[in-house]
């Protein structure tokens, strides 16, 4: 009895919870609304089960409760009641399924006109790279990866000098399709913007992606979703969304690659000098131990 | 049932001699006594289970009331979470539930004196200690115990900016591939002496679903095991002698580091091989044992018999090709989302159909609210909560926004450990007379029921929600966002009350274990009057070699409760048909 009692109480307060809780999903600042839309659909059909089942079950406990006079029924089986709940359950599945392959389909398959932009991700910060005026993005390795080149730019790929490199916050224009290639230098990472919906895990030695069109001007937290050490929570970047005016304003600030180079050439050869050193005397401790 | 004319067949080999103990070392130390090796494990399992539980408060301290324990720094607190997450899934539910609940259960329940093969049963449990103090010696070297998560994803885990990746990771990797050799010799054993030492009579559609659910957990977990032991050597390899099986070229700290080749989703999709047949690996053994108590505590046959060993079966098999949904995100090609998702939300129909089945069962039946059947309402409760919000991980697109969130964290909670840990109540309220001959405190079980089942459900109802704000998991402090109101605080404050409250009741339970054992009510025979063989035993509780003399002979299913023909509303198996007391015939 008062098991039946609770668990109406769970129906009611579930409901009323969902309906009143101040923390819902945090508004959307991508074109990935369908995304939203999926969820919905997801929590009209899986709700309607969950507080069907429930109830039914409360019914149940306190109908059939015990009586010492009464027997339960023996029916060990109904063959067509089991096939309608099968039955009943696929269909719904079908319907949870099919918005949830669309979106998927729309997820994985960037536009074409979508610009690429790639963000970089390393213990425990972000980095970002345009393609320049040529459009291109240099090609990279980690065999080019040092102080100076901490993008691990190709020095001999043409495409690659006009790149620009943003070690601060990143700007977006709204409305403008992009599609970001993801890069991790030494763990995983995950490349996270709640109000972007999207989300992609970023892996040492591929290229992954995803894209997405920001359509709300705003400034948005980038934060780091997969656990990368112990800076993982503190792995934080900035992302402002703003119209072509202020963006094309920013654009013009970055310096590219080339222009990185030659500036730091100078001040860094004196210091690759003593890292190399003290590299030598780590190799040699390792030799030992 | 149409039992009653099942012909049964003659004994086809002679009885084997069973090992006898000598000395009270080889009786309750280095026992080959299956029911002796199930009270090991159990224990052995608590034990390591209650450290994880601490874990948990630490964890939720530092969540519920950050920046106030300075004892509690973030490479602590990635150590907690991977401990506490590897504690609970490996050395606590599936230790509990195959080397515990398999080796009590299925000799008793199948009407074998043991285990087919003992000696290598004791080996299994010692091996598996043996892969504990390995895991707890891990908080003791330099660097502590690895903080890399429970999946332990390279690179990041053999990475110097991971906590633990000195000595810890290493322990970890080599504590894992004892307790699969372990287990790989307790699983042999469950497997083979349910084919094989069946009481006469006990048909494989006889066998109650309990026998049922750790069977096909048993050789989900043999066929799983391997893949986890494999990325666990190849992942000592890459750490020890510097393989590159996971490990690309990287530039870490400042260095470019000489591998090459390696791939680190390799590891993700070796893990989840094994990793997504454990979830079913904890929950099939529960499903079987939830089924039989409430069966026997609704006084009424299970609903769809025929039906629920099938979905056992089929979502056994399902199990083995849905681990990438775990990867939706993870970078691997995105085209296995479709195949993954599909995959993923057909299972949801055999496992849907047998919480059908459960509810099913109590319809006209005759409910008595014990203890155990509370534990059984609330499983459903949390079981259903857990795979409703299934459907939205699973569901590839309304995943993307939802990983790696609370929102994860709270599902897998509800589904398989809140679950599976009320179906592991459930089974010590109903089975622990039949261990000790006592009754537990029926009063000290209510409140343990009351306090847990609500409080875990305040706990983790509302922790899908934060998940929805998009706070994202494994994280010390949130610290300032754009995102995340201020009211988050105040509901992670509330949880991590909540989990200190529903700690305190277990605390209540240890209590109300250990004295029930010592100075409980003495419990009558059978006390549930269930039909199954483990409560038919010539002594109470059952003995060496479990049936005295002679072993049973089965001649009818284990769910004859309340068949309208007979006198009493319940029929044991093995009670021959002559014997059973019938109604006159009304003419």
């Amino acid at each position: 009895m008062l098991m039946a009692v609770v668990l109406v109480l769970i129906v009611v307060g579930s409901v009323a919870f969902h309906l009143v809780s101040p923390w819902w999903s945090t508004p959307i600042a991508s074109n990935w609304g369908s995304i939203d839309t999926t969820i919905d659909i997801t929590f009209w059909i899986t709700g309607v089960v969950y507080v069907v089942v429930l109830l039914f079950m409360a019914y149940c406990l306190y109908r059939f409760r015990y009586n010492p006079q009464r027997r339960s029924e023996y029916q060990p089986e109904n063959h067509k009641l089991e096939l309608w709940l099968s039955g009943l359950t696929a269909l719904g599945v079908v319907g949870l399924l099919t918005p949830g392959l669309i979106v998927w389909n729309d997820y994985i398959t960037p536009p074409d006109e979508a610009t690429e932009i790639e963000v970089v991700a390393k213990q425990w910060e972000w980095g970002f790279r345009l393609p320049g005026k040529d459009g291109v993005l240099g090609t990279t390795n980690i065999r080019f990866m040092n102080d100076e080149n901490p993008f691990g730019i190709n020095p001999d790929d043409p495409a690659g000098q006009d790149d620009l490199l943003i070690d601060d916050d990143l700007h977006l224009q709204t409305d403008k399709p992009i599609k970001f290639l993801l890069r991790a230098f030494d763990v995983l990472h995950n490349f996270y913007v709640p109000q972007f919906r999207a989300k992609m895990d970023m892996v040492p030695g591929m290229i992954t992606y995803i894209w997405l069109t920001p359509n709300r001007a705003d400034t948005f937290d980038i934060l780091c979703a997969e656990l990368c050490g112990i800076g993982h929570s503190s792995m934080r970047g900035i992302v402002v969304v703003e119209n072509v005016a202020d963006y094309e304003q920013w654009l013009k600030e970055q310096i590219t690659f080339s222009q990185s180079m030659a500036g730091l050439n100078k001040k860094i050869k004196s210091e690759v000098k003593l890292v190399s050193r003290i590299q030598d005397k780590q190799a040699l401790f390792s030799v030992h131990d | 049932m149409a039992s009653e004319t099942v012909v049964i067949p003659p004994a086809e080999l002679p009885e084997v001699e069973l090992y006898h103990a000598k000395s009270w070392i080889t009786k309750y130390v280095f026992s080959q006594d299956a029911k002796v090796i199930a009270i090991q494990y159990s224990g052995t399992a608590v034990l390591i289970g209650l450290v994880g539980l601490v874990l948990s408060w630490l964890m939720r301290l530092q969540l519920g009331f950050p920046e106030t324990f300075s004892f509690i720094d973030e490479s602590e607190y990635l150590q907690y979470v991977t401990l506490h997450g590897m504690i609970m899934v490996v050395y606590l539910l599936t230790a509990l539930f195959l080397g515990g609940f398999g080796n009590y259960m299925i000799p008793l329940m199948v009407g074998a004196r043991d285990m087919v093969f003992p000696y290598a049963n004791m080996l299994s449990f010692w091996i598996y200690l043996l892969s504990v103090l390995i895991l707890v010696a891990s908080f003791f070297v330099p660097g502590g115990p690895t903080g890399a998560g429970w999946t332990l994803y390279p690179p990041q885990a053999i990475t110097s900016g991971t906590p633990g990746s000195d000595g810890g990771i290493i322990l970890m990797l080599v504590s894992l591939v004892f307790f699969i050799i372990g287990f790989t010799m307790g699983g042999l054993n469950y497997a083979v002496t349910v084919l094989q030492a069946r009481a006469r009579g006990m048909t494989l559609m006889m066998m109650p679903l309990t026998v049922w659910g750790i069977f096909v957990a048993t050789i989900l977990a043999l066929f799983a095991f391997p893949a986890l032991l494999v990325a666990s050597i190849m992942m000592l390899f890459d750490r020890i002698l510097d393989t590159s099986f996971f490990i690309p070229m990287i530039y870490e700290m400042g260095e470019v580091i000489p591998r090459e080749g390696g791939s680190p989703v390799l590891f993700q999709h070796l893990f989840w091989f094994f990793g997504h047949p454990e979830v079913y690996i904890v929950a099939l053994p529960a499903f079987g044992i939830v089924s039989d108590v409430i069966s026997t505590h609704a006084r009424k046959a299970i609903f769809g018999y025929r039906m629920m060993v099938w979905a056992i079966i089929a979502i056994g098999g399902l199990s083995f090709i849905v681990w990438a949904h775990h990867m939706y995100v993870s970078g691997m090609n995105p085209y296995f989302g479709f195949f993954f998702a599909t995959t993923t939300l057909i299972i949801a129909i055999p496992t849907a159909l047998k919480l059908y089945n459960w509810t099913l069962t109590l319809w006209k039946g005759n409910i008595h609210m014990t203890v155990p059947m509370l534990w059984c309402i609330a499983f459903i409760v949390t079981f259903l909560n857990g795979g409703v919000t299934g459907l939205f991980l699973g569901n590839v697109s309304v995943d993307v926004p939802l990983s790696d969130t609370m929102f994860v964290v709270a599902h897998f909670h509800m589904v398989m450990g809140v679950a599976p840990i009320f179906v592991i109540f459930a089974a010590i309220y109903h089975w622990f007379p039949l261990a000790t001959g006592k009754m537990l405190n029926n009063a000290m079980g209510q409140f343990h029921f009351w306090v847990t089942f609500v409080g875990a459900y305040l706990i983790y109802f509302p922790m899908h929600y934060l998940g929805f704000v998009g706070v994202p998991r494994r994280y010390y402090e949130i610290g300032e966002t754009t995102f995340v109101p201020p009211s988050a605080a105040d509901l992670n404050a509330f949880i991590t009350i909540m989990v200190l409250i529903v700690g305190f009741a277990q605390v209540v339970f240890i209590y109300n274990l250990l004295t029930s054992i010592f100075s409980g009510k003495k419990s009558e025979v059978n006390p549930w009057k269930a039909t199954t063989l483990e409560w038919q035993t010539s002594e109470f509780p059952p003995g060496h070699g479990n049936f005295g003399d002679e072993l049973p002979v089965v001649y009818r299913w284990a769910y004859e409760y309340g068949a309208p023909e007979n006198v009493d509303d319940y029929v044991p198996q093995n009670i021959h048909p002559d014997k059973v007391a019938r109604k006159p015939i009304a003419e």
